[in-house]
């Protein structure tokens, strides 16, 4: 019973794979930076899952380098500044 | 599987970068204002380089935490990754307050919860096997960088990562734009 479940749940899972995996990961391409105006059938899934780890650590970095930048920006102690933040929370 | 993948629609994203900004200025704010108080009870400085290196740790936990929130929980990555960021909190509350005994007890649960997931997810590493990627290595790696990632098959991991990518391309964003305006 568990092993017939499982390989219907398999033979399931690789129909709808391939198609569905390679629109998928064209969608994907759409949103990197470095390969998103290339043709899709010119670029290899792998490349595409390459780049999308890179783009994730770059974000990541990204997201560290600014934090830094606000926390020193939030070092002086101005009060000008709470104002700013607020003028912005009420856009 | 007729989930298809959903893009955000224009409003969608609006409210998203809204609640996003929101959230995350309140943050910045209640940030600003401990340490204005610290300021005026203790002795320790601002701008020196320990408390600014441990105020942009708080940011950008609050800036990830910020961007699961203004999603919400439909997503699988905000799921996993408020649980990340909240187990993370109660470790390091436990850490500061040194309470051995308690984290003693904590650490033997974590590790017994790892062993199961480990027994767990290795199915869908195996799911990650397919022709057109052929590439089982990319894949873990992937799942390594999305939140959640071990736990989903093939296509919820393709799926949750074009959203991810959007939602985290926006908060570096807005976090860029923030910056911006307070150093004019």
């Amino acid at each position: 019973m568990s092993s017939r479940r499982s390989r219907s749940k398999q033979s399931s899972g690789s129909r709808i794979t391939d198609d569905q995996i390679n629109d998928l990961v064209s969608k994907l391409q759409q949103l990197l930076p470095e390969i998103r105006d290339r043709r899709s059938d010119k670029v290899s899934a792998a490349k595409v899952l390459q780049e999308t780890c890179n783009y994730i650590r770059s974000l990541h970095r990204e997201v560290d380098d600014l934090s830094e930048r606000l926390s020193e920006l939030l070092a002086t102690s101005d009060t000008a500044q709470a104002a700013i933040i607020r003028s912005l929370l009420n856009q | 599987m007729t989930n298809s993948p959903k893009g955000f629609t224009l409003n969608n994203a609006d409210s998203c970068r809204v609640k996003f900004a929101r959230r995350f200025l309140r943050s910045l704010i209640e940030i600003k204002t401990r340490q204005t108080n610290y300021n005026n009870n203790l002795s320790s400085s601002p701008s020196s380089s320990s408390e600014i290196r441990r105020r942009s740790e708080r940011i950008k936990l609050k800036a990830y935490s910020s961007m699961a929130h203004a999603v919400g929980p439909r997503k699988a990555w905000t799921r996993a990754l408020l649980l990340k960021l909240h187990n993370r909190a109660k470790r390091h509350r436990f850490r500061t307050r040194k309470r051995s005994s308690l984290a003693m007890v904590l650490k033997k649960k974590r590790v017994f919860r790892v062993k199961n997931h480990a027994n767990f997810y290795k199915p869908a590493a195996e799911r990650g096997n397919y022709s057109v990627l052929n590439s089982d290595e990319k894949t873990e790696k992937l799942r390594e960088l999305v939140p959640g990632g071990k736990a989903m098959d093939i296509c919820s991991l393709l799926e949750e990562t074009a959203h991810f990518i959007k939602c985290l391309a926006m908060q570096v964003q807005v976090m860029h734009e923030i910056a911006d305006q307070l150093s004019n």
